[in-house]
């Protein structure tokens, strides 16, 4: 395995190379198609750059471990409001999620619906792209339109396009309390609808979920989060869930924790497939898919809009029914959990229209003209 | 500001061209005549003027895209255009280029309350959005100061931000899909009323791009539940560095405004002159606004006010009422118009790490003597996003010059300090050439590479965004 201890370093070895890389931060994500090809791991890139709690900034090397990035900005007061999913607990994984790699999955949880997703907060990057180049995009400041958004394309490009070497970040203080109301036993229909209701409410709702009967209690349960100034708590909770359980800071927060990293499946073997769609299709989906004679669990998140669904690991673990759906109702479905064979085997990505796969490959030719970096991963 | 020479070739087949436009549009959609063309000379850089050689004006996505493609197979260059109100010469044309004006598209299509999206075509206004679902309670919350004019085509072609996305974020934010015509006439859809990318995330490559990888007809926009108040409170300050220190010390109190904007002294006094909001004559002033319920709107100001009050504020007003909010907001709202009236002015919009605004005012003081041109300090404090407006007499001669040599230098001063070019208002043609101040060969190699997957014959806005020596091997290809 390579481990380049400089930016340079790590530009020679990619400008270098003979053969394809397998791209990897703390391989703890081992999501997409099966990278055959030599490791390189951006893990020695690592340590706090440049933090500003007054600017709201951070600035870290890609191979900082989260845990680390998590204490800094705890130690100010202070958090990665995009609340990124730890994937070790969901596919079993070891070792140290870094934060190059969750840019690289822009890797986002449940608060997402409210705040936005990995990509929203990403302010800048460096990065080695397949020509042994170092480049920047963005920078540190929040508003930024200097040339086109690298930063984005970036963000979930799987190291693909580039070896992520720096990423800066806008990040937001840590709330003072959070609360969770909880409604038990309703469907999934009628929880959607409780959900699109909070969250289209004034009361900056942070999370919102609906867990179906079975998977983490015996009854379904549907789950509302608010978090702020202790007072202003209280009064959104009261005003939000007249009726429901009300559960508070620690307990609320763990909770959450159990969601973000979608424990109730951890146990259970079987794929794992992460659905977006229009919230209300949500239930749409899980519906169809059980007429369709595909058995499932699921979880939804974001309002509905996020389907988590365990399924049986045998054929193409449903790929085909899953993807009719989502290119009926639209959306599109990534397959998070898998064997190496089935995910060798299945696209693991969405499959593009066809004149947006010509624009992928395109850009894949462009960033990596050799096509070394992560050949395949996602299936451009 | 150089701008490509026309290609007579192209000239020369004007009537052709004309001819074909006229055999996918109606008549009143394809504007020719010289005398009528001049209306699409310049956009809100008015500095620079070009007619075109034609304008259309489609009303359907496939109406663009029967444009695009005769463009396409004639190597015409095309300016898209929202509503002209780029400060940065984004939708400036040159004299062989077709301005795609898509002021016709301006119909909502779906609101979808229970999904929180609107879906709009791309010429409508960025207000009427919000003036579309706010009878139901909801916004959509990039507010760039243009919104009464501008185009959600030119708000996501800029990637457009506004007052208030310090909380809501700026246009990519708050975009979920588009439908794009390609240069070739192609039409795509990006996104769609859910989150993410199942792939690259093309969407957000798109956001900012300004207009040069493809012509945006409809959006899929974020809306949001309008909080059930707003409460600013302005602070005076005697110096620019406790005005800052305050600012940075509210946003590590963990308070989130909605708001935090800043003038400085030559900005409050022609605001106080032009508009009379009531506004102390100090050095420094901020106006903070929070949202929420009654109760929650005074748990966040007391906190900010005692910060506040630890920096020894010449002024300390709450607003106590919707006139006295409207009061406060008033002479913010109105500082381009006050300058405006003491003269031309050229508005730059470098964003710089909060953290160094108190050195950037002081330079930016003592470039001002160095080049005998006033200039006025307007911002968005919380996210470091300024806008310095330099005065300069548009009938002096060389005065245009010079203050674009002091733009040139607060900017590169921005990138210098760690900031950056351009914040909400796009390159253009305007800041084109300083590029270079910020990226390198290879950064800037690797954008154009973007623009040769998505317009290969770089026909799409043409000398906008890099420095003209950069691309001319492009353009001439």
């Amino acid at each position: 395995m390579m481990r380049p201890e400089s930016e340079e370093e790590l530009a020679a070895l990619v400008a270098g190379a003979e053969g394809p890389l397998r791209v990897i931060g703390g391989g703890t994500r081992p999501i997409g198609r099966p990278v055959a090809g030599e490791t390189l791991s951006v893990s020695r890139l690592a340590g706090v750059t440049l933090y500003e709690p007054g600017a709201l900034t951070l600035v870290v090397k890609a191979g900082t471990p989260v845990r680390e990035v998590e204490a800094v900005l705890a130690a100010e007061g202070q958090r990665l409001p995009f609340e990124p999913m730890d994937h070790r607990v969901l596919l079993g994984t070891e070792g140290e999620p870094t934060i190059g790699g969750v840019v690289a999955g822009n890797v986002s949880g449940p608060r997402r619906i409210q705040v936005g997703a990995c990509r929203d907060f990403l302010l800048g990057v460096r990065f080695v792209s397949g020509e042994g180049k170092v480049i920047k995009s963005g920078g540190r400041v929040m508003k930024n339109v200097t040339g086109y958004d690298l930063v984005k394309l970036m963000a979930g490009s799987w190291g693909t396009l580039g070896v992520l070497t720096e990423v800066s970040f806008k990040v937001l203080a840590m709330p003072q309390a959070e609360a969770t109301l909880i409604r038990r036993g309703q469907d999934a229909g009628a929880a959607v609808a409780s959900l699109s209701a909070a969250l289209g409410s004034p009361y900056d709702v942070s999370g919102a979920a609906h867990v179906t009967a079975g998977v983490m209690e015996d009854e379904a349960l549907t789950l509302v989060r608010v978090e702020g100034m202790a007072e202003s708590v209280r009064y959104r909770a009261g005003r939000l869930g007249e009726g429901w359980e009300l559960v508070e800071d620690g307990q609320s927060a763990a909770l959450w924790r159990r969601l973000r990293d979608v424990e109730p499946f951890a146990a259970r073997p079987g794929a794992v497939w992460r659905v977006s769609v229009k919230p209300t299709d949500g239930p749409v989906l899980t519906d169809n898919l059980l007429a369709e004679g595909l058995e499932h669990a699921a979880i939804h998140d974001w309002g509905g809009g996020l389907v988590w669904l365990l399924v049986e690991e045998e054929g193409d673990a449903g790929a085909a029914l899953i993807r009719r759906q989502t290119a009926a109702l639209g959306g599109h479905a990534t397959l998070i959990r898998g064997s190496e064979e089935l995910r060798a085997r299945v696209p693991v990505f969405e499959p593009l229209s066809a004149p947006l796969a010509a624009l992928s490959r395109g850009l894949k030719q462009k960033f990596d003209p050799r096509g070394i970096l992560n050949p395949g991963l996602m299936g451009v | 500001m150089e701008m490509p020479a026309p290609d007579p070739k192209i000239l020369s087949r004007k009537q052709l061209i004309v001819e074909r436009l006229l055999s996918v549009l109606p008549e009143d959609a394809v504007i020719h005549d010289p005398a009528e063309t001049r209306a699409y000379e310049c956009d809100a850089l008015t500095a620079y003027k070009c007619p075109p050689m034609a304008a259309v004006l489609p009303s359907s996505t496939e109406e663009v895209s029967a444009v695009l493609k005769i463009c396409h197979e004639e190597g015409v260059p095309v300016v898209p255009r929202g509503s002209g109100t780029s400060l940065a010469g984004g939708a400036l044309p040159t004299a062989d280029s077709i301005i795609l004006g898509v002021a016709r598209l301006n119909q909502v299509l779906e609101t979808d309350y229970e999904n929180r999206f609107i879906r709009v075509q791309s010429g409508r206004t960025n207000l009427s959005v919000t003036g579309a679902v706010e009878e139901h309670g909801f916004f959509y919350a990039p507010d760039p100061s243009s919104q009464l004019a501008c185009a959600i085509a030119g708000n996501i072609a800029m990637n457009s931000g506004g007052a208030h996305c310090l909380k809501y974020g700026v246009t990519t934010n708050n975009l979920m899909g588009v439908k794009m015509v390609l240069m070739d006439g192609t039409i795509v859809d990006i996104g769609g009323p859910w989150l993410d990318s199942g792939g690259l995330d093309l969407l957000g490559l798109i956001s900012g791009s300004e207009g040069q990888l493809g012509v945006v007809t409809e959006a899929t926009l974020r809306i949001l539940h309008k909080p059930e108040g707003a409460r600013p409170v302005l602070i005076g300050f005697d110096s620019n560095e406790v005005a800052g220190q305050c600012v940075s010390d509210i946003i590590r109190a963990g308070i989130l405004p909605v708001a935090i904007e800043f003038m400085d002294r030559p900005c409050i006094r022609a605001t106080e002159a032009f508009a009379h909001p009531g506004y102390p004559d100090c050095e420094a002033l901020l106006i903070v606004e929070v949202e929420g319920s009654e109760a929650e709107i005074d748990e966040q100001l007391a906190v900010i006010k005692e910060i506040a009050r630890r920096h020894n504020p010449v002024e300390l007003r709450e607003s106590g009422s919707p006139e006295e909010s409207a009061k406060i907001w008033l002479g913010r709202k109105s500082a381009f118009g006050a300058m405006g009236q003491i003269n031309d002015y050229m508005c730059l919009d470098g964003t710089i790490p909060v953290s160094e605004l108190p050195y950037v005012l002081k330079r930016i003081g003592e470039m001002s003597k160095e080049y005998g041109l006033d200039v006025g300090n307007v911002f968005h404090a919380g996210d470091g996003n300024m806008h310095p407006l330099i005065l300069y007499d548009a009938n002096k001669p060389g005065d245009l010059e010079t203050c674009e040599a002091f733009g040139a230098d607060i900017l590169k001063l921005c990138v210098e300090v760690g900031g950056c070019l351009t914040g909400e208002h796009g390159v253009g043609i305007e800041k084109r050439d300083l590029m270079v101040a910020q990226y390198t060969p290879d950064d800037l190699e690797l954008q154009m590479r973007v623009k040769d997957v998505f317009d290969p014959k770089w026909l799409l806005n043409p000398a906008k965004v890099f420095p003209l020596e950069a691309t001319e091997s492009r353009r001439a290809a």
